[in-house]
């Protein structure tokens, strides 16, 4: 069950120069792929220890396996995955862990407070196999990739064995044909048996990922019963946040609790912000200026406290709210704004970043670059505002303002 | 002579009447493109700021002599407005509307094989050709006239580059933003192969961003064929390890789509790349010895 896809820092947002994706729980991923065909193990989950024996009960047999519900892989190994023999161990298992704060190599040292577990039946497994679903940007078309090595860590064996790493295209005008998924049941080793009915999971998943605008399914493992069945033992789905518009009741699986609070109340204010670890608050229009930003401050010997890209067309309102947001970091020692007006206007900047100011009282020393779409006016309205700005020509000579006037500002508390 | 516009260019724009068509329909005429109506359905015949509006993308051309599109239609209906511009045969087609779904875009793509329609981004700020024609966002003031030729997957970090080169003295021919979606229209590649085939551009300034594996291509494509100089520059370089980007990419491709890949890559092909943002202008002229 390794974390294939998982990010490997502290919080599990956005990583820059890819489109935004929501991230969902494993029950409810499962959810999603049973709905459309995939074969889950039955189970249920619950937020609430006592309701874990009577779960376990209903699902029956010998065992039980009780899983930690977080945004992250590697869960077995931080104790969030255990098998129980009887339903009172389900509900002892449940209570540990509901509340208990995991740490994978995944959550980073604070880790993750687990508020759900999943509770699934107990299977006899055969075989582990690994199968995912995403876009292959290069081809332009979703690509399928499979591995025989499933249930251990891919991006391991694609480094160690990349033999073992199948891969195949998916035509959108035709989905997922019958050979090309026989092709890699075969290649995986499968039998005839179970080889027809990778047939119908790989069909069931193509047609979950356009039909939920997934950006990435991942099952890992994928496992061959001894009865001869394929089940998503693990799965993972992330879903496009650009088609949520058309999905009201996948929007409703966003788990606010598995995010940065500071970049939850940007997300509402449609500002794109990340937070770092550095004491440079940083506000650019742009993502990739933004991110040039960040690697100017930090050849400039600083180091940045977040990214905020506040979009093309931000106006003074949300220029307040990034402010706000951007000093809610306690670590920020001084604010580097980096506007490169085309839709956005200079003035319009000047205006919001004034108002901002006088109303929220920044207590740290501003630098200020813009150029473009009238940049003197904004100029003469950040000179005539009677307020401390410092200002500069360039992106060089800002990061370096910026830099030294954080290395002698005291730390805020 | 320059590339994708010049002065022979008749622009339609997707979506004129909405507010950032108008806008930016303004805009480009002001620069001197010669816009020539606009496409809303349930609009066609009536006017917009002196411009004719029509129901379809078919009607404009045939009325208008149209031969390049610009979208500024909304997410859920863009892919759509694209697939409709292709059908009437639109060479050229610039969408600049982010926010596209990825699956709206897979059909796109599948709809545009084999046809003749060349597509600009989407999610991009559109092209300009210096002291010609512009489709998109990209501020006609800060461009000059003049021998480079910009292409880019970034917005703003494209004005910063074509202000910096204006500011050293170092004018335009063409500045193509590609944008940075998973599914774009027009490659690194695609522009660098135009830019090698025009006269007009001496040397090409590149920028490309972290995720993906665009620019090791282009890297690959500029080792082997393409001989004007290329200064080169990657964002991202500072950001921090695990938000690169889905490892997916990585299995896929065999790279991590980090900074220093790209940069690497890059360098062994000869590409000038610098390490500061700030530096793009002047290594150009380091660069040509100017």
């Amino acid at each position: 069950m390794g974390g294939f896809f998982g990010m490997l820092n502290r919080n599990p947002v956005q990583p820059f120069g890819v489109p935004h994706v929501l991230k969902i729980h494993e029950y409810q991923a499962k959810s999603i792929l049973a709905r459309f065909g995939v074969p889950v193990p039955r189970g249920e989950v619950t937020s609430n220890s006592l309701d874990a024996a009577a779960i376990a009960q209903r699902l029956g047999g010998s065992v039980v396996v009780v899983k930690a519900q977080i945004h992250a892989g590697g869960r077995g190994k931080g104790g969030g995955v255990k098998l129980a023999k009887s339903p009172d161990e389900a509900e002892r298992l449940a209570k540990q862990m509901i509340g208990m704060t995991l740490i994978t190599h995944q959550t980073g040292p604070e880790g993750r407070i687990v508020g759900r577990v999943l509770i699934e039946e107990g299977l006899q497994i055969e075989r582990e196999l690994y199968l995912s679903m995403l876009l292959d940007r290069a081809a332009g078309r979703p690509v399928i990739i499979a591995s025989a090595a499933g249930g251990m860590d891919i991006e391991e064996v694609a480094a160690t064995h990349p033999e073992k790493i199948l891969r195949e295209h998916v035509d959108p005008a035709t989905g997922v044909i019958p050979f090309q998924a026989r092709k890699l049941a075969f290649a995986m080793g499968l039998e005839s048996g179970p080889a027809g009915k990778m047939v119908n999971v790989l069909d069931a998943i193509y047609k979950a990922f356009i039909e939920t605008d997934a950006s990435m399914i991942e099952i890992n493992p994928l496992i061959l019963t001894k009865g001869g069945d394929l089940l998503a033992l693990d799965a993972k789905v992330t879903l496009d946040d650009n088609a949520l518009y058309r999905h009201p009741d996948l929007r409703e699986l966003r788990d606010l609790s598995e995010e940065d609070p500071l970049e939850v109340e940007a997300s509402k204010f449609s500002l794109n912000y990340i937070r770092l670890d550095g004491n440079i608050g940083c506000m650019v229009n742009g993502a990739g200026l933004a991110m040039a930003t960040m690697d100017i401050i930090k050849l400039a010997g600083g180091e940045p406290a977040n990214f905020l890209d506040v979009g093309g067309g931000a106006n003074a309102e949300q220029i307040k709210n990034a402010f706000r947001i951007l000093m809610a970091d306690k670590h920020v020692k001084a604010v580097l704004i980096n506007i490169f007006g085309g839709i956005l206007r200079c003035d319009v900047l000047a205006q919001g970043v004034i108002a901002a100011v006088k109303q929220l009282g920044v207590p740290v020393p501003i630098v200020i670059r813009m150029e473009g779409t009238n940049v003197e006016e904004g100029k003469r309205m950040l000179r005539e505002s009677g307020l401390n700005f410092t200002t500069a020509d360039s992106m060089g000579e800002a990061a370096d303002k910026v830099v030294a006037l954080a290395s002698t500002t005291a730390a805020r508390v | 002579m320059a590339v994708l516009l010049d002065r022979n260019t008749r622009l339609i724009v997707q979506g004129l009447t909405g507010r950032e068509g108008t806008f930016h329909a303004k805009q480009a005429a002001a620069y001197g493109t010669t816009v020539v109506g606009g496409v809303t359905p349930g609009k066609g015949g009536t006017t917009h700021d002196g411009w004719p509006i029509f129901n379809s993308v078919h009607d404009a051309i045939r009325e208008t002599g149209a031969n390049v599109s610009v979208i500024f239609v909304p997410p859920p209906f863009a892919a759509d407005a694209i697939m409709e511009a292709t059908d009437a045969g639109v060479p050229l087609v610039v969408c600049i509307t982010e926010g596209i779904p990825v699956v709206d875009m897979l059909r796109a793509f599948t709809f545009m094989e084999g046809k003749k329609t060349r597509l600009v981004g989407p999610n991009c700020p559109g092209v300009i050709t210096a002291g010609q024609a512009k489709a998109g966002i990209i501020p006609g003031h800060i461009c000059k006239e003049g021998r480079i030729g910009i292409v880019s997957k970034s917005g703003t970090l494209t004005y910063e580059a074509i202000h910096q080169l204006t500011r050293v003295g170092m004018g335009q021919t063409t500045c193509i933003g590609i944008g940075g979606d998973p599914l774009i229209g027009t490659s690194f590649i695609d522009a660098l192969t135009l830019f090698g085939g025009d006269p007009d551009t001496d040397a090409v300034t590149m920028i490309g961003e972290i995720g993906g594996t665009a620019e090791q291509d282009a890297a690959a494509f500029i080792k082997r064929e393409f001989r004007k100089p290329v200064v080169g520059f990657i964002a991202g370089q500072t950001a921090p390890p695990g938000r690169r980007m889905g490892h997916a990419g990585a299995i896929i491709t065999g790279g991590q789509g980090t900074a220093s890949e790209k940069m690497d890559a890059l360098t062994k092909a000869g590409v000038h790349v610098v390490k500061s943002p700030a530096d793009m202008g002047t290594k150009m002229r380091e660069v040509l010895g100017k």
